[in-house]
Order: structure tokens, then C-alpha cells, then sequence
């Protein structure tokens, strides 16, 4: 495969595929340039100065050896420059990963430049040409194969005995269909969606502070104030952070006057104070930035923006639906609480969500 | 070849002799060495890239096996109890727990941390550049079209392996990109939400998603990269290198040096040199700060955050969509914000994957191609290439939108506004543009074929006019102008049974769209001709 041909190139030129190959809609033209062969080759420096040729050796000696010193520099600095934080601070990682570092990066740079520069500059320079030889087997090759196959068809009557093969085809396709099944427990039995639609929150769950867990009086929230709020069952659910990421919530109060409700919704509010789910519609990010001023909450993944002011629907961004809203009311003891859970599904759509 | 050349010298040479002929008459591997050592591999600054791509790859692998060694994929709730401070006594998992301690705790763990991360980031990323090369300059045409989607296979192998290690540490950051996706693949019709009960193994998050994820990232996505790239590597081999345009290089001959020993020695060195740079960015620059995100919980987001760079072109896409995009079917709910932007994603890759085909299909040309094109002489494709770049980019910094507002102080509306608008005029124009300069540089390319250049000598006539000497060029020079193929739009002929198929009315369409304008290579008469006439 690999002979080379030192010879004139001339020939390497002209040789072509003898099989006729569509050439499709390119152009042949018969009084195209011609190609005028390999150029001569030029000599380097280190080829023609036998005193440039030591120079290069000694630096690439030199190189390698330094390498080594580096290596052994890695080594030292591992035990001369230890973490030791909670004596010493967190200087010492930082030491220690430089010092590590230095070493090993000057050990792996020397010996790269080295080996190029020896490779460049003292190994010889010489261009080989190597014809390449169509991809294609060759049609002997080919025509072998052929009766190899056909061979092997006769003897074993694959294409005679049809039913054979088919029930077998039939038997190989079914095989690995248990193994799909194996992979049901995966997850648990439940229906997934149906889990979707429930969160922790129901009536009389009073809603607490993120994450300290203390309750919420109505009067501690002033007008223009947002809390991050949780169920205060949420250390009793199974899964904590399972139920945190569908119940988080967002609480703020607005001048009344300011706030436009659904005819619906007007007791789902407690004197301007409204509660909508933290999980963005988009795809389930917490909407954490709220602008007091504009009553905008701002989902910081993909820029939605919700209008708080306006039962919490889209302005801005490629959210498909206002956050949801949760419930509220307040105790005998004054502290906020829910008085339902949330009446739809938290969080980014799917496909059986109105169902 | 006698065996009497043979006479060992040295002690050296003595055992170098000993052991190969032991391994060979144990493997036969001198038949390999035959055929391979003295290969042919041509030279050009750009089939670097590729090199690039393997050395970090290997890079990762090192450095991710000693990770595994300290890192513990398990999502068991602990409270923090390490050496650093400000998280103490907070509730975390495993998995990040011991991302803190094998940062923390482990001589050189941090190193080694952000050697992994920092070599990801450029294996993608010289994955992609490798891509672009091979794209622009056509060394996807016949034969290695198979090997063109091996290709894309490893790039999307890539990412995958490049998201799956995102997520382990289990931090805050990482935690809402898990989030993100778990949110895309709950709006996938029908199934989506199946799919992401069974990839948290319940809701999310769970506690199962980083240990399954572990399990992807270190055995069976590294598996499968592994032997594609073998594949790829194989290929390459078989098909061998493709050589730009130049005198004495056909396309039946490769022109070059040897991979013993100068090619294994260059190679050999850039791959010191690649993991040397990589040791030294790791060195120096801090990547994922895990310790500053905290643990992940589904309450707490930070703005202005980022992905990897890798992702920034998803995570863009699903920026861009156009609020209040839910749409009902028969009571079924096809959230299209989502499922819009991650089509967009899909068939920009599957226009990628089978490029090399539709072209080879407009052109017809069944022919093996092993010189490259420079990009110019194929102007439509190099137009093509630069819209889709364009597209890419413009989803890439959508990623950013915020950070635009931000530090630019525009709005944030202002900037997703034009970053939409940009998406469909962007490539519009990258394409308009691309085809003029390349055709503009094939113009230039010709005339200095023909009339050589201005040597930027002035010479006065005898008549007192002065002209400025144009120097003809050396027929290397020329032959490096003028070799390229030239493709003609395809004429409509009705086939055998004198019909004119959609087919080919389709081929004809695409084909008169590729090659209509074109600047055909000058010819042997036209130089000289030129020549002759060439003192103006
Ligand atoms: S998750 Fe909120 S905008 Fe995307």
C-alpha cells in the first residue's frame, strides 16, 4: 500500500482510475493548466550550517532537561506547598494548585517544544509522495466476495429456506422487547402527571419563610415587600427537596388599589397580599428578582417576566402561561395560610396538563 | 531483504531487535508496522484542529479517571462538615460534598478538576472548529461521507459527555440546568413526561439522577466515544489525509511526510504542547467555583449566570421563542415555546449530518475527492457554511441576553427583539455576503492567474507614459490558482422514458442555485493568450 514514488512526479500526474466514474455536472475541460509538479526542495538551515545543526540539538537537550527539573519541581511542591486550611487558610489550596500546576504544565510544554523543534528542524525535511489507490476493492476482490456470500447462502439456504430466516428475523425483533420492560422500575408505579398536579399546600397549611421555617404574619408584610416562602410541612414530606421544587412560593404585598384580580379570584387574596407559584411556566426555574416598582417578577433562566399586578401573566419572554396562583387567608392567630392547594398543575407545560 | 543486514551493534539495538522479533512472531505485527509506519500525512496548519480535539480528549480522560477515585455520585442528604467554612453545617449530597472535599482536601484534586473541565471545554470546542475546516474546504465529499457523520456523531457525543459531567457536582448552578431539562422534557408530546419520571426515577429531582448520570459519564458515553473515534481514526487511515491544492499534489498521490518518525514527532509533540497549555490554563484560571453556588436546592437562582459555552446555543434557542406559545390539541397541551426552539436545534444538527449527501446528490459527482477546496472556490457552500455559523451564533448569544442588556445598558426586550430578528435576516446576509467575497476573491484569483500582480514598479515609456509592471506569477504559484473543479448548473433532460421527473426538477433547481454563478478556471490558451497581449 505504501510504496513511495521518489521518482519524477510527472508520472504520479498523470496517473488516473482507469474505471469510468460519473463526474457528474463538473466541467472537464480539455485545455486545462497542467500541473507542473513538486517544486525542488529547499534546504533548512540545520541542513546547510552544521554549527546551526548542534545549536538546535543543544536546545533541544536542554528543553528535555528542563522537563525533567519540572517533573521533579511537581513532586517537591506537592509536599512543600500542602492544603492545610483549617490552619493555614485557603492560601494554601491556591499555593498548592499553582505550585502542582507550574510544574506540570513546564514539564509537558519543555518536552512538546523539544520534540517539535527536533522533529522541525534536525529530522529530515524530505517531502515523500505516496499514490493513493481507489477505495474501492479491486474487481477481483469484489467479484470473490460475491461468491463468498453466494457460497455461503447456498450452503446454508438462506434465501431458499424463507421460512427459516423470516421466523428467525421474527425471534431476533422480539428478543430484546423484555429488556424494555426491565427498565419500567426505573421510576416509581405512580402516573407521573397525576403527581404533577399535587403539591403540599392544602387548607390551614400556614406559610413559612424560606428557609428558616418561621410563620408569616399578615401585618409583617409591608407594601412592596416579597418573601420566598414554604409549606410549613415541608420537613415532613418524603422527598423534602421533591416537594420544595413544586411548592415554593412567592409572596408580596401590593397597594390594592394597584392590584387588578380576576372577578374569581378576589377572596384568593388577603388585603393586597398575593401568593404565586416560585416555578417558572417556562421550564421550572425559580422566578427569583422582583422589581418592586414595576410589580414585575423576573425569571432569571430565559428572561420571562410576569406581571404580579395583573393575576401574574406574561409580558415578556417565552413563558406560556401566568404563574400560578396559591389561595391565601389568614388564622385566628393572624398568620397567613393557604386555603387550598394550587388549582392547577405548578411549573413548565406538558402534555396531559388540561386533562 | 536478507537477514545479515541485520547485525546488532550495541547492547541497545541488540534487545530492540530481540523484543520486536518476539512480538512479531507472537502477533505478526511487522505486516502493521509495514504498512503503516511510513505513511504519507500531508501538511497544513488546519488538520491541526482535529489533533487538538483527539489530545484533549485523552487529556480528559486522564485526568476524569483520577477524579473517580475521590468523587462519590451518591445523593444522600449529609450536613457539611469540611474545611470550608461558609458552607458548614448546611445540607448537602454526597455528590457535592465530596466535589468540595476532592477540591478542598485532595493535593492537586483542584487542579486536576479544572484540568477535566477546561480540556472539555476545548474538546468541544476544537470539535467544532475540525468541523467547520473539513466543511469549508470540502473534505466531506466522496469517499468520507461516513466518516463526515462519525464525526457529527462525536460531536454530539461530546456535548452529552460535556453535560452529563456539568451536572455531578450537584451544585446550585448545574442543579437548575437539570432543571431546564427536565422542563424540556416534560413538554415533549406524548411521552415527555414519562421520559423524565424515568430519567429522575420519580420527580425531580429526586435522588437518582446523579448517580445515573455518573454512570453515562464515565462508562457508557466514554464507551461509545471511544469506539467511534477508533472508527473515525480507521477511516481516516484507510481514506488517508485530504491535501490542499498545490504543485505536484493530484488527487491520486498524498504528498507529505512520513508518520515515522517525522509525523509521530510532530504529532507526539503537540500533544505535550496541548496538555501542557491545558495544565497551564488550569493552573491559573479558576473554572466552575462550585463552592460559590452552594448546594442544590430548588428555591435559590442566581442571575446572570451561564452555561458552558457548548450549551449556550440550546439555552439561547429556548430565549428567543415568543411568549404565550401553548397550544391546545383535543385537550392536550403542545407547549411550542419549548418544542419549537428544540426543533429548530434538532434539524439545524440533521442539516449538518447530511450536508455531504445533498450535495454529492446536486452535483453528481461520483468521483473520490482528496484535494481540499479552498473555501472560495465553492461559493455557494461557503455561503451555506456561513449561515448556518451565523444562525449558530446568534442562538449562541442569545445565551447572553441578559449580560448584553446588562452591561451594554439596553433592554432587555431591545436585545431579544433584535437577537429574533437577527435569526432570520442574519444568515440572510452572512449568506449574500460570503457568496460575493468568494466570488470576488475567484475574480481576483483569475486575473492574477492571467495578468499576474502588481509588483509595484513604475516604469516611464519611452512615450512618457508610466505604467506600473505587472509580475507574472511562477507556475507553482499559478497551479495553487487555478486547480480547482468547476461545476456546471445541470441541464434538464427528460429521462428514458421522455418524462421530466419532480426529481430532477428539484436536482435542477438546487443545482442551478449552486453553480449558476461561477468563475470558471482559466485554461492554458487564456494564459497564453494573456501573455501575449499582457503588456498594456
Ligand atoms: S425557566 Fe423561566 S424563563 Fe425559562
Amino acid at each position: 500500500m505504501s510504496q513511495h514514488d521518489d521518482e519524477a512526479t510527472g508520472s504520479a500526474v498523470e496517473a488516473h482510475t482507469p474505471r469510468e466514474v460519473s463526474i457528474g455536472t463538473a466541467v472537464a475541460n480539455s485545455d486545462a493548466v497542467e500541473n507542473p509538479g513538486l517544486p525542488p526542495h529547499r534546504e533548512r538551515v540545520t541542513d546547510l550550517d552544521p554549527r546551526k545543526d548542534r545549536q538546535m540539538s543543544r536546545r533541544v537537550v536542554a528543553l528535555f532537561l528542563f522537563s525533567i527539573l519540572a517533573s521533579i519541581f511537581a513532586i517537591v511542591a506537592y509536599f512543600v506547598w500542602p492544603i492545610d486550611v483549617s490552619v493555614e487558610g485557603f492560601g494554601t489550596i491556591r499555593n498548592n494548585n499553582m505550585a502542582i500546576g507550574i510544574g506540570l504544565a513546564f514539564a509537558l510544554l519543555a518536552i512538546g517544544t523539544g520534540v517539535v523543534l527536533w522533529g522541525k528542524n534536525l529530522m529530515s525535511g524530505e517531502e515523500f509522495v505516496e499514490q493513493r489507490h481507489g477505495t474501492r476493492g479491486t474487481d477481483e476482490v469484489r467479484a470473490k466476495v460475491v461468491k463468498i456470500f453466494d457460497d455461503a447462502n447456498k450452503e446454508s439456504g438462506f434465501g431458499r429456506r424463507k421460512l427459516i430466516r423470516n421466523t428467525l428475523f421474527g425471534a431476533i425483533a422480539a428478543w430484546p422487547l423484555p429488556a424494555i420492560f426491565l427498565f419500567r422500575d426505573l421510576a416509581p408505579a405512580a402516573e407521573p402527571h397525576e403527581l404533577l398536579r399535587h403539591t403540599m399546600w392544602d387548607a390551614g397549611i400556614r406559610l413559612v419563610r424560606d428557609p428558616d421555617g418561621t410563620p408569616i404574619r399578615a401585618a409583617d408584610v409591608t407594601i412592596g415587600s416579597a418573601f420566598h416562602v414554604i409549606p410549613e410541612n415541608l420537613e415532613e414530606a418524603d422527598h423534602v427537596l421533591d416537594a420544595k421544587a413544586k411548592a415554593v412560593v412567592l409572596l408580596m404585598r401590593l397597594n390594592p388599589a394597584e392590584l387588578n384580580e380576576r372577578e374569581d379570584r378576589k377572596d384568593w387574596s388577603y388585603d393586597g397580599i398575593v401568593a404565586y407559584s416560585k416555578i417558572c411556566t417556562h421550564v421550572g426555574c425559580p422566578v427569583a428578582l422582583y422589581e418592586q416598582h414595576t410589580h414585575h417578577l423576573l425569571c432569571p433562566c430565559h428572561q420571562s417576566q410576569f406581571d404580579v399586578a395583573n393575576h401574574a401573566a406574561v409580558i415578556f419572554g417565552p413563558a406560556a402561561r401566568p404563574l400560578p396562583q396559591l389561595p391565601i387567608e389568614v388564622d385566628a392567630e393572624g398568620y397567613l395560610v393557604a386555603k387550598s392547594d394550587f388549582t392547577e398543575p405548578v411549573g413548565p407545560s406538558f402534555w396531559e396538563r388540561e386533562r | 531483504m536478507s537477514t545479515s543486514t541485520v547485525t546488532p551493534q550495541t547492547r541497545g539495538s541488540r534487545f530492540t531487535a530481540a523484543a520486536a522479533n518476539y512480538l512479531d512472531e507472537r502477533t505478526s505485527i511487522s505486516g502493521a508496522v509495514k504498512e503503516l509506519g511510513r505513511k504519507i500525512f500531508p501538511d497544513h496548519w488546519s488538520f491541526m484542529l482535529g489533533e487538538v480535539a483527539l489530545y484533549s480528549f485523552v487529556v480528559i480522560l486522564l485526568s476524569g479517571t483520577f477524579l473517580t477515585f475521590f468523587f462519590d455520585p451518591s445523593m444522600t442528604e449529609v450536613y457539611y462538615d469540611g474545611e470550608y467554612m461558609p458552607l458548614s453545617g448546611i445540607h448537602m449530597s454526597v455528590a457535592y460534598h465530596s466535589s468540595l472535599d476532592l477540591s478542598f482536601e485532595v493535593r492537586g484534586g483542584l487542579l486536576m478538576r479544572q484540568v477535566h473541565h477546561w480540556a472539555a471545554l476545548l474538546f468541544v470546542a476544537s470539535i467544532g472548529l475540525h468541523m467547520l475546516r473539513v466543511f469549508f474546504t470540502g473534505a466531506f465529499r466522496k469517499p468520507r461521507e461516513i466518516n463526515w457523520v462519525i464525526g457529527f456523531v462525536l460531536f454530539v457525543l461530546a456535548m452529552a459527555e460535556g453535560f452529563t459531567g456539568y451536572s455531578l457536582p450537584d451544585d446550585l448552578l448545574s442543579g437548575n440546568g437539570l432543571r431546564i431539562i427536565d422542563g424540556m422534557l416534560k413538554g415533549l408530546p406524548v411521552v415527555g413526561v414519562w421520559i423524565s419520571y424515568f430519567l429522575f426515577g420519580g420527580e425531580f429531582p429526586g435522588v437518582e439522577v446523579i448517580p445515573r448520570l455518573y454512570v453515562l459519564h464515565i462508562m457508557l458515553l466514554p464507551a461509545i466515544l471511544i469506539v467511534t473515534l477508533a472508527l473515525h481514526m480507521v477511516l481516516l487511515i484507510v481514506n488517508k489525509h485530504t491535501q490542499f491544492a498545490g504543485p505536484g499534489r493530484t488527487n491520486e498521490n498524498v504528498v507529505g511526510v512520513p508518520i515515522l518518525p517525522h509525523f509521530a514527532a510532530k504529532a507526539g509533540g503537540f500533544f505535550f504542547l496541548v496538555f501542557g497549555v491545558i495544565m497551564l490554563i488550569a493552573t491559573f484560571f479558576t473554572i466552575n467555583p462550585i463552592w460559590n453556588y452552594g448546594p442544590y436546592d430548588p428555591s435559590p437562582v442566581s442571575a446572570g449566570t451561564q452555561p458552558d459555552w457548548y450549551i449556550g446555543f440550546a439555552d439561547g434557542a429556548l430565549r428567543l421563542a415568543p411568549p404565550n406559545w401553548d397550544v391546545h390539541v383535543f385537550g392536550y397541551t403542545l407547549p411550542f415555546g419549548i418544542l419549537v426552539p428544540m426543533i429548530a436545534l434538532v434539524g439545524l444538527l440533521v442539516v449538518v449530518a447530511i450536508y455531504p449527501f445533498l450535495e454529492a446528490w446536486i452535483t453528481g459527482d461520483k468521483r473520490e475527492h482528496h484535494i481540499a477546496d479552498r473555501p472560495r472556490n465553492a461559493p455557494t457552500r461557503t455561503a451555506i457554511g456561513a449561515a448556518g455559523v451565523t444562525f449558530y451564533a446568534v442562538m449562541w448569544a442569545a445565551a447572553s441576553s441578559d449580560i448584553m442588556a446588562t452591561h451594554f445598558m439596553l433592554t432587555m426586550e431591545g436585545v431579544i427583539h433584535t437577537l429574533q430578528a437577527l435569526l432570520f435576516v442574519g444568515p440572510v446576509i452572512a449568506y449574500i455576503v460570503t457568496k460575493r467575497i468568494c466570488l470576488g476573491l475567484q475574480k481576483k484569483d483569475r486575473e492574477i492567474a492571467l495578468h499576474g500582480f502588481e509588483s509595484g514598479r513604475i516604469v516611464r515609456m519611452p512615450g512618457g507614459a508610466y505604467i506600473e509592471v505587472h509580475e507574472q506569477l511562477d507556475e507553482y504559484e499559478r497551479w495553487r490558482l487555478v486547480s480547482y473543479t468547476d461545476y456546471a448548473p445541470l441541464m434538464i433532460r427528460p429521462n428514458a422514458k421522455g418524462r421530466i421527473t419532480a426529481t430532477q426538477r428539484a436536482r435542477a433547481a438546487l443545482s442551478r442555485w449552486f453553480f449558476e454563478d461561477r468563475i470558471v478556471p482559466p485554461t492554458k490558451g487564456e494564459i497564453e493568450h494573456a501573455k501575449e497581449h499582457g503588456h498594456h
